[in-house]
């Protein structure tokens, strides 16, 4: 089985590649990279006008299966990434039960295998059952294929427990992905801490209770030589940081999600449950810095924090509506058209941001098209212009901020291993 | 002035000709209850349901009160926070008490935004009777009613408004009405019941009770919850009083004649101290007898404008 894809601008920031070329596809393998290659067997792909980069790679998903497959499955959530360009994921373990042991990294395996349509990673708890005590065992983790640990919603608070998750996964050189939260500081609390949340009368979660996570989280990283990958970035103050410990070589590195760069905490006002998220929607200047922290290399990766909730679970009094957004169909278009079109970022930096610097930090082989990786390409097509309606959805998520947005920029097809899962 | 409003959620949407016109409408609405026959015909044949999700005495019974001096048919409806446990949504509550005919639904929430959700998805009136930490806007209303009324004036006065700012939905409809009407609004309290962002309303903050205190022509007290000290928010009640308390010593700061008020119910000893609260001062029992007039002013406003849409769709 061949594939071809025809007169496409090919960018692969893994090999700093960007030029007019064909991608040849072949067992599931990139077979090569070059000018004019002749058709022969192969089915083809037209991407003139188009551009074809590494299948896109969301380090930040919450797939929701197994124990919550009201929300989402494996088969809707990656239909949902293959439509948004996304052939790789890497899940949250905040399932039920929590991914905490071989058996249910096994599952999600399985379940992928069975129906699922693109690449998906899982990411571990950090602590058994995530309860943030006891550490889990990260080197069986890794046997069974975890690429990274996380506290994701549930923030370890003990900076005892932390400090030794933060040492045993060194050991296995898994990265450390952290919700950076005091959860005193932000118990009750519904949105940003300030004035809007003052006005509408809801509990605020300060900005400081992320920012003294982060540093602390910063500072065990130093501890420990452990790899720390900072969640979704939200505030300036945690931008400054992670930009100081990288210029102290801490190895740290961010991702953001298209919400904290495109919206802020004024998208609450009417009690909007769908700009409810943890971390909040922040104030205009923290959007500002994060757009800084994007253009110079501070952040390095945009993550969808894909969160899909039932409208039942949405659709209510704000303080008892879920936290979260989708975001799995949206981020490409979002990333293309706020950060490239408006010049935040290069479209080989956006690109980048997508593809070699998530595998980078998840330390797999992988968001790259050199010869003998797996093919996994997107084809994008950057003048696609495109409402978002959330009813058109392959998510069972309706809960997207971005809900009507005329975007540029969308996935033209999405292939994984050499299959194409998605193709407009 | 017509009033075209089919909900009152609060006092931030409102202009100061909608204040005014509320204002005016209650001053003969107030004559009414002065009658032997205290009842007039206006909503005669309308539904008026009080949905509470909050014990309430005063606010409830003032609501049912305006609502039966109008001649409307009046229900009250006590839904315990363990139904809403039970798994209703707040909106299926909400649907059947459109289902049953009604006209003008009052709410009470324990959640901010909560009438909010009806307002936007149920043709019924919504009248907002607290919600959450958000807004109280009756209450704001006939506040300003018995300012208005004592001192024939709202702009230009000096009101100080002192307690529990960050929690409280009757202090943010009050900055908002008050500082719309032209007063010149100072907020006191501990610092950890200080919202953030508050001065951003046109309030000034102030942190010493006796330095607010100076020239002012209203003291608006608050009232301390005790479970404000679980969360490290208040050191003491007795420490809260020493700083905070009004007695007669404090009340001599302010202008002679500045008006005592408090929404009720008073924590004596606590923010007010009993010779405050029972001296010539205090017009703590006229915003109670006003609240009728305001309540029966917004419920005739409402539903004006809801028969106007009627006629308007035929």
């Amino acid at each position: 089985m061949k594939l071809l894809i025809k007169n496409g601008r090919v960018i692969d920031p893994s090999q700093q590649l960007d030029e007019s070329l064909d991608v040849l596809i072949s067992d599931g393998k990139i077979a090569k990279c070059g000018k004019s290659i002749p058709q022969n067997d192969a089915q083809v792909i037209d991407a003139s006008k188009k551009i074809v980069v590494p299948g896109l790679i969301d380090i930040h998903v919450h797939l929701r299966e197994p124990g919550q497959e009201h929300k989402e499955t494996i088969a809707t959530g990656t239909l949902a990434a293959a439509r948004g360009g996304f052939a790789t994921m890497a899940c949250m373990p905040n399932t039920i039960p929590v991914i905490d042991d071989e058996a249910t990294i096994r599952f999600v395996a399985n379940k992928t295998a069975a129906g699922g349509k693109t690449n998906v990673l899982v990411i571990a708890s950090l602590t058994k059952k995530a309860k943030g005590e006891e550490i889990a065992d990260f080197g069986e983790l890794r046997e069974a294929g975890a690429v990274a640990l996380s506290d994701d919603a549930f923030p370890v608070m003990n900076s005892e427990v932390m400090r030794r998750a933060m040492e045993y996964a060194g050991m296995f050189d898994l990265p450390v992905i952290t919700h950076c939260e005091d959860t005193h500081m932000t118990a009750e609390g519904s949105m940003n801490e300030g004035f809007t949340a003052t006005v509408l009368g809801l509990r605020g979660m300060p900005a400081q209770a992320e920012i003294i996570m982060a540093a602390r989280n910063i500072y065990l990283s130093e501890l420990t030589g452990c790899r720390l990958h900072i969640a979704h970035v939200s505030t300036a103050g945690t931008v400054s940081l992670v930009r100081q410990a990288k210029k102290r070589g801490i190895r740290v590195t961010a991702e953001t999600a298209p919400h904290y760069f495109t919206m802020t905490e004024e998208s609450v006002r009417g009690y909007n449950v769908n700009a409810k998220m943890n971390p909040p929607l922040r104030s205009a200047s923290d959007v500002e810095e994060i757009k800084k922290g994007i253009a110079d290399g501070t952040i390095d990766c945009i993550a969808s924090d894909h969160a899909p909730h039932t409208n039942l679970e949405k659709q209510v009094e704000f303080v008892f509506a879920s936290f979260g957004v989708i975001g799995l169909e949206t981020t490409l278009g979002i990333v293309l058209t706020k950060l490239v079109n408006e010049k935040v970022i290069t479209l080989n930096e956006a690109i980048a941001m997508l593809t070699v610097n998530p595998a980078r930090v998840l330390g797999i082989d992988s968001g790259t098209l050199k010869t003998g990786a797996d093919a996994n390409v997107t084809v994008i097509d950057p003048d696609k212009k495109w409402k978002v309606d959330v009813n058109q959805f392959a998510s069972k998520g309706r809960n997207c901020p971005f809900d009507g947005w005329e975007l540029t920029g969308a996935a033209h097809a999405t292939i994984v291993r050499g299959t194409v899962v998605h193709c407009l | 002035m017509i009033w075209k409003r089919k909900d009152l959620l609060g006092i931030e949407d409102l202009t100061v000709e909608e204040i005014e016109l509320i204002l005016q409408t209650a001053t003969s609405f107030k004559e009414v209850s002065t009658r032997v026959i205290k009842k007039v015909p206006a909503l005669r044949g309308k539904t008026v349901v009080n949905l509470f999700f909050e014990p309430s005495t005063r606010t409830r019974t003032s609501f049912e009160l305006a609502a039966k001096r109008l001649s409307a048919d009046v229900v009250s409806i006590a839904v315990s926070t363990s139904s809403v446990v039970k798994g209703e949504t707040l909106l299926d509550t909400a649907k059947t008490v459109q289902a049953l005919g009604t006209d003008i639904v009052v709410v009470r929430h324990f959640c901010s935004g909560a009438p909010h959700i009806l307002a936007k998805a149920l043709p019924m009136g919504i009248v907002n009777a607290g919600d959450g930490m958000h807004e109280h806007p009756t209450q704001a209303l006939l506040d300003m009613f018995t300012i208005k009324e004592k001192k024939g004036k709202i702009a230009g006065l000096k009101i100080v408004i002192v307690g529990d700012i960050a929690h409280s939905r009757v202090a943010r409809s009050d900055i908002w009405g008050m500082t719309k009407m032209g007063a010149e609004v100072t907020v006191v309290g501990p610092a950890t019941l200080m919202p953030a962002g508050i001065e951003r309303l046109g309030v000034k903050i102030c942190f010493r009770l006796e330095e607010a205190l100076k020239n002012a022509d209203v003291i608006y007290l608050l009232r301390i919850q005790k479970e404000r000290l679980e969360r490290n928010l208040l050191s003491s009640l007795e420490e809260y009083h020493d700083f905070f308390g009004v007695d007669t010593e404090r009340l001599k700061i302010a202008k002679k004649g500045a008006l005592v008020m408090h929404p009720g119910p008073m924590n004596r000893g606590i923010e007010i101290d009993s010779e405050v609260a029972d001296s010539a001062q205090s017009v703590i029992d006229d915003q109670v007898t006003n609240g009728i007039a305001v309540r029966m002013a917004v419920l005739y406003l409402i539903d004006s404008a809801i028969e106007k849409g009627r006629r308007k769709a035929k």
